[in-house]
């Protein structure tokens, strides 16, 4: 097959290509552009384009630099401030992996006569009852299913993950075999155009005032005061403005039109479904008991779905909303389902 | 890609002159000595740094003591720019569709950047309006590299002395070389840029010339090389190499040009001819032989270059960010092209190795791919 394989500079997408070859695939190397402003970790720092090219130049394949920063602005930054604007917490890498990865640049291969696509997510794509899915990758601690849950089955005809069935420790391996400059690489941890110097404080500042909010308990008491109410997550127990000493205290609730955050104890915190916008399945839709993970690198919880409902088995920590809910099969391997945490007003 | 390459980028690099490889061959071992010591081997470097010298004054229509060899293009606007500043305060103006070595040079320091017309010459009395006694230094390029267009540089000399008797005039003649006598362009400059690669000589090699001494601080200080304007041990075979590529390229310059300019209408008619939504960015009678920038409408020039690398022409669109990104023209814009159309520009840019072979191949390549992309239906929609 004709592969155009995503690569970041990472070790992972080094190793995909790796793989691609091995299984005697003619190959080409793609960087995406994604993000032209300031950045630390990011997906496409001048340095891990260099890096990404210099693995290409190693392993003998063509390696082309895509530019999407328009797409990317539009189809995850914009959102990603709009969204704390007024109040919700989008996760931005699922965006792009649903904007950019898996659908623009799977067009463009599309277009260039590229029978498929490959990353170097860690998960696999298997077939169950004549349909595909994404499945959790080998190693379950590097495990990326959760943020690749989107692929449709159209995609996922023409997906490839060739690392999802190594562990991070083969993979760190077999890109030292290779002599790759990668092999050793710190992986990426944060979103690629939040600094760790200004953080999410300095990047939301300088795109949407910031507005002061009450901080009150359930009965509306006033605790305090937060300087931004932008910034304010369900679930956060830090910085909520609340003098220390007292019992532990977490945000229950924001409404940011309003103003106010509303702070209570753990138990205040504990809901018996999530509800959420639009829950897309990948196949057929599920009856009976699922597994439902609520972030990134969160253990899953049996629920049962109806509808947008997703109701726990037993209670569970509120989900904010805007956070990305993924539902896997109860044998915790297959994903079923992804949807978007609703806001609740 | 196993059919013959068809190179149709000459304006970002032209393959050398068998004759300046052969000219630069003995500086690097026989007579590779520095060209600044007192010993024969010295003198002998010496000498063939001052022929060189002499040679593109010749072609340029200047004093030797007026050219100044340095590591490029970029260093030559640079120097000017800041230079200028450095040494005389005020601040800088050009025109939006310089190259980024002038303009970012112009914007490092503040400096004043004028607009230009649908072909991407600068407009004259916007520049007029520009220029008061603050300007030190004013830099319009002799011809666009992206889109070819050609500047009256003798009419911008004189707008900007009128408006500032105490201006001095700087052009990026980078891009002219080939197409232009440029002993009709440095007359009517205080300096002028060119760049070795651009007409066959090797890279990091460059020119400034400096037409009254003294008219900037230099960029590089040390051993006071090139009349103290910039120090480090000249590139004896570079400048050799450069020097016999300039004398070539004026000597063929009357010929090619005819010869060069059939073979681009030749291409730019073919593509027009056969392919809907296309437009010749900038009218021939405006622009260099060598230049067949288009506009083909509603289509993403990234994924154009592909199809076209695949199909053996090396072709390019605008300039092309560190990462090695397409990056939206800013000379398009500038020029006020609509998105609609700067999205599918494509530069092709012809040369001394371009026949009529590569722009028959050329045509069917480009023809195939635009079709090919414009018949596109995503899968999703299929």
């Amino acid at each position: 097959m004709r592969v155009m394989c995503a690569m970041s500079g990472g070790v992972d997408s080094s190793v995909a290509a790796v793989e691609l070859i091995r299984a005697g695939h003619e190959v080409v190397g793609v960087t995406m552009r994604l993000w032209g402003g300031e950045s630390d970790t990011g997906c496409c720092s001048i340095a891990d384009v260099d890096d990404a090219r210099r693995v290409a130049q190693q392993l003998g394949i063509d390696h082309l630099v895509f530019n999407f920063t328009d797409d990317f602005d539009a189809g995850v930054v914009q959102p990603y401030v709009a969204g704390h604007a007024r109040g919700i917490t989008p996760n931005p890498c699922i965006e792009c992996n649903r904007h950019l990865k898996f659908a623009r640049l799977s067009e463009r291969a599309d277009l260039l006569g590229f029978d498929a696509v490959a990353t170097g997510h860690h998960a696999r794509i298997v077939e169950h009852e004549g349909a595909r899915h994404v499945a959790r990758g080998a190693d379950r601690a590097k495990d990326q299913s959760y943020v690749v849950h989107m692929l449709p089955q159209r995609e996922l005809a023409r997906t490839l993950f060739p690392v999802g069935h190594l562990t991070k420790r083969e993979v760190r391996d077999l890109a030292a075999a290779a002599g790759l400059r990668t092999a050793t690489k710190p992986d990426s941890q944060d979103v690629c155009f939040i600094t760790h110097t200004g953080g999410r404080t300095k990047f939301l500042g300088s795109r949407i005032p910031f507005r002061p909010a009450k901080v009150v308990d359930a009965d509306g008491a006033e605790l305090g005061e937060v300087p931004a109410v932008e910034l304010v997550t369900v679930g956060q127990r830090r910085g909520i403005g609340v003098a220390g000493g007292g019992p532990k205290r977490y945000v229950v609730d924001v409404d940011v039109e309003r103003a106010i955050v509303v702070v209570g104890d753990e138990a205040d915190l504990l809901d018996e479904a999530v509800e959420v916008d639009h829950l897309a399945w990948t196949a057929r839709t599920a009856t009976g008991e699922v597994l439902v993970q609520c972030s990134a690198h969160g253990e899953p919880h049996a629920a049962v779905v109806n509808g947008t409902t997703i109701a726990w088995r037993s209670p569970q920590r509120r989900v904010a909303p805007g956070q990305t809910v993924v539902v896997y099969d109860a044998g915790n391997t297959r994903v079923l389902a992804g949807g978007i945490v609703m806001s609740r007003r | 890609m196993s059919a013959p390459l068809t190179y149709l980028d000459h304006a970002a690099s032209t393959p050398m002159r068998a004759e300046a490889i052969e000219a630069m061959l003995p500086f690097f071992d026989q007579q590779f000595a520095n060209p600044n010591g007192s010993h024969r081997f010295a003198r002998q470097a010496r000498a063939a740094l001052d022929d060189a010298r002499e040679v593109v004054a010749d072609v340029l229509g200047c004093r030797p003591g007026e050219v100044i060899f340095t590591g490029g293009g970029t260093e030559a606007d640079n120097t000017a720019i800041l230079g200028i500043v450095a040494r005389h305060g005020g601040t800088a103006v050009c025109t939006a569709a310089e190259h980024h070595a002038v303009l970012h040079a112009v914007e490092h320091i503040g400096g004043r950047v004028v607009g230009v017309d649908r072909a991407g010459v600068v407009d004259l009395d916007e520049l007029a309006a520009a220029i008061d006694a603050d300007v030190s230094v004013v830099s319009v390029m002799a011809v666009n590299n992206e889109v070819g267009s050609v500047t009256d540089v003798a009419a911008v000399a004189d707008v900007a002395r009128r408006a500032h008797a105490g201006v001095r005039v700087h052009t990026d003649a980078v891009q002219a070389a080939c197409w232009l006598d440029l002993r009709d362009i440095t007359p009517h400059v205080d300096l002028l840029s060119l760049s070795g690669h651009k007409f066959g000589g090797p890279k990091g090699t460059g020119v400034l010339v400096e037409r009254s001494a003294g008219s900037f601080t230099p960029l590089l200080i040390g051993g006071g090389q090139e009349r103290e304007r910039r120090s480090g041990t000249q590139n004896v075979a570079g400048a050799v190499g450069l020097a016999e590529a300039l004398r070539l390229t004026h000597l063929e310059r009357d010929t090619e040009r005819i010869r060069i300019g059939a073979l681009r209408d030749r291409l730019v008619g073919a593509l027009v001819a056969e392919l809907p939504d296309v437009l010749e960015t900038v009218h021939p009678s405006r622009k260099v032989a060598g230049s067949a920038h288009i506009c083909i409408a509603d289509l993403e020039n990234e994924a154009l270059l592909y199809l076209l690398d695949e199909g053996g022409v090396c072709a390019s669109a605008a300039s092309a960010c560190s990462a090695g990104a397409m990056e939206p023209s800013h000379v398009l814009t500038a020029m006020g092209v609509e998105p609609r159309w700067s999205t599918g520009a494509l530069r092709l840019t012809l040369g001394r190795t371009t026949d009529e072979g590569d722009v028959d191949r050329a045509v069917s390549v480009i023809v195939a791919a635009v079709e090919r992309i414009r018949g596109f239906r995503p899968r999703a929609a299929r």
